[in-house]
């Protein structure tokens, strides 16, 4: 596809529109008067604009008539059925209208839903506080322990007349939110201290952190995951054992500070001496001049790839499956193992895709935002 | 060497000292026993051709470079690797920078307040005043709250000037002020530093303003090869320089 792609792009745009077109797009021609300039102007490329628009025209109504026209959208109980008959030809959309509440929240006391679905909406309410700028000062701070200590208390429960429930029933999508909240919220911190240390003048320093980096950017999440699950309690006194949610979270924590690191240390090469002589010949010194000077510029400068590595730390929380912590993507495919829904798992799998897509695009779309919002003092 | 007027100022007490120094980078010796005393209130310009050393000479004295041999004392302290010495020296030590060097990301006024508040511990009213009393005397209070983005290359080393008076420094370093600025402003930029002059700060100039050293200096420092070279009072450097090397450098430099 990509390949067609550039051979359509580069006759058209390189060699013919600076002549025939200089800067105009269809925004500004009509778009039937676009088409034919752009689509159809040669016999090659009218070729090429018929055989793709086929090939795109055959995949839509290929996807709307799995996904609308022939989808089953409700089934009486557990009866698929009809949901069988269509395998292939339509969607089973009545698998998420039947499992949405265990993929949304696995094995939680389904009585009991209420909790994690108002914990989703309070870690939704703090991105978006999070993400205003007036609010950004020591009260953020507060907001988000206020915010994470009632998430606390309803997650768990136990007290103020809510029943207990134990981390090991906690799933589906509170879960991933948490495991990527605190993932980012504490490699972040971390990881600009390593990325400090890493170019710090002290020796032993910087030792420790290049080998913290290049130890844990060396090995794949998973196998430190693996070793978070299983090694990790060989080594606590017996009688001591740490949640297995904790354990996870610890080993994403310390993975993305690693990446992290080195974004950050990108930046901070990014800032020219003079930004450190500067400072120092104010007489700050190496906190203030690294926390007033340096720092603002240089995460503003890697906003993109830092996004780019909470997105990936986002979707990475999805392999804790394989530590058997029921996350959003591990309740998904649970939900298809009962026999009635077996065979289902494209619908659930879709569905979830869904969700990880929304978040990770209003990652990507405010990282833009805040971007442009933080260069603009910079242009003339 | 030395006028008898500034000799006089010697005698009162030397606000920098600096015995022997030396320093390589590498196997290169950039300085080679450097020896140069400023009086209070002395206004010193450093000259020389590029290479010569007097960049790094005047970066010395707060230790943005590090001499390797020697001593340099500052307001009474030696210049050592005490953390503590060192920025007890940069609050007295201001400096301006060939590319300014302003916090882009900070506004004028914060450019101006960060230090005072945060290294002086002064309130952040008091300093604003401070700093809106020293963006008067460059006379640009009207750019408080731009970003230096937003300012020419003039108004941009004129808050750089303005920030580092804001420390109230007893001795203000210059290193090549002027060099990147567009001719048109580099005279903005030195009434500044003639004005500074008057009120009888201690100033060292690494600059190719040969007008300005005649104007202003007290001594005119000439380098060459990490050495000093010559040190006199303007008239005598510029009208009998002593050695060949003085005189090549004077032609090449008055010369277009």
């Amino acid at each position: 596809m990509s390949d067609t792609q550039s051979h359509y792009t580069s006759p058209t745009f390189a060699a013919a529109a600076p002549e025939k077109l200089p800067g105009r797009t269809f925004r500004d021609i009509p778009p039937v008067r676009w088409a034919r300039e752009n689509l159809f102007n040669t016999w090659y490329n009218t070729a090429l604009t018929l055989v793709i628009a086929y090939f795109i025209a055959r995949f839509a109504i290929g996807l709307i008539s799995w996904g609308l026209v022939n989808a089953v959208w409700d089934v009486p109980g557990t009866d698929t059925r009809a949901c069988r008959e269509i395998v292939g030809i339509g969607a089973c959309w009545a698998l998420i209208g039947e499992k949405f509440r265990f993929i949304m929240f696995g094995t939680y006391p389904y009585e009991e839903h209420w909790r994690p679905t108002v914990v989703i909406f309070l870690f939704l309410a703090l991105y978006g506080v999070s993400a205003m700028r007036r609010f950004w000062n020591r009260n953020l701070v507060w907001i988000w322990l206020a915010g994470l200590t009632v998430i606390g208390v309803l997650m768990w429960g136990g007290v103020l007349g809510l029943q207990f429930v134990e981390q090991e029933r906690w799933g589906g999508l509170p879960i991933t939110l948490i495991l990527a909240t605190f993932g980012i919220a504490l490699a972040f911190p971390l990881s600009i201290l390593l990325a400090l240390g890493r170019r710090s003048d002290m020796p032993a320093v910087k030792v420790i952190c290049v080998t913290y980096i290049e130890l844990i950017r060396g090995v794949p999440l998973i196998s430190l995951l693996f070793m978070a699950s299983v090694m990790f309690p060989l080594f606590l006194p017996e009688g001591l054992t740490i949640d297995k949610l904790l354990r996870a979270q610890v080993a994403i924590i310390l993975f993305a500070a690693a990446y992290l690191a080195e974004v950050i240390r990108g930046g901070l090469q990014a800032i020219p001496k003079g930004q450190y002589e500067a400072a120092d010949s104010l007489g700050l010194s190496y906190w203030q001049k690294t926390g007033f000077i340096v720092l603002p510029q240089a995460l503003r400068l890697v906003i993109p790839p830092l996004v780019n590595t909470f997105i990936g730390l986002f979707k990475d929380t999805s392999l804790v499956l394989i530590i058997g912590i029921f996350d959003l993507l591990n309740s998904a495919k649970t939900a298809v193992n009962e026999p009635a829904w077996r065979g289902f798992g494209l619908e659930a799998y879709i569905f979830v895709a869904v969700i990880y897509f929304v978040f990770c695009f209003a990652m990507s779309k405010y990282s833009q935002d805040l971007e442009a919002e933080l260069s603009m003092h910079r242009n003339r | 060497m030395m006028s008898a007027e500034a000799a006089a100022r010697v005698a009162t007490g030397p606000i920098i000292e600096m015995r022997n120094v030396n320093k390589w980078y590498g196997d290169f010796h950039v300085l080679r026993d450097v020896n140069f005393t400023v009086a209070q209130k002395q206004k010193v310009v450093v000259c020389g051709p590029s290479g010569s050393g007097k960049s790094t000479m005047i970066r010395c004295i707060n230790r943005l470079e590090e001499h390797q041999q020697g001593e340099i004392i500052v307001d009474g302290v030696e210049l050592t690797n005490d953390l503590k010495n060192i920025e007890a020296i940069r609050r007295e030590v201001g400096m301006v920078f060939q590319q300014f060097n302003l916090f882009p990301h900070l506004t004028v006024l914060e450019n101006l307040t960060l230090a005072p508040i945060w290294v002086l511990k002064q309130p952040k009213k008091q300093a604003e005043e401070t700093a809106m009393y020293y963006l008067e005397r460059v006379q640009i209070p009207e750019q408080a709250h731009k970003y230096p983005g937003q300012l020419s290359g003039g108004q941009q080393q004129r808050v750089a000037i303005a920030r580092s008076l804001c420390m109230k420094p007893k001795i203000m370093l210059f290193d090549e002020p002027t060099s990147a600025l567009d001719p048109e402003m580099i005279k903005e930029v030195l009434d500044v530093m003639i004005e500074l002059a008057r009120e009888g700060m201690t100033m060292i100039v690494v600059t190719h303003e040969m007008g300005f050293a005649r104007t202003v200096a007290d001594t005119v420092v000439f380098m060459d090869r990490g050495e000093i070279v010559e040190a006199a009072p303007p008239h005598e450097f510029f009208a009998n320089p002593r050695t060949d090397r003085a005189k090549l450098f004077l032609s090449q430099i008055l010369g277009h």
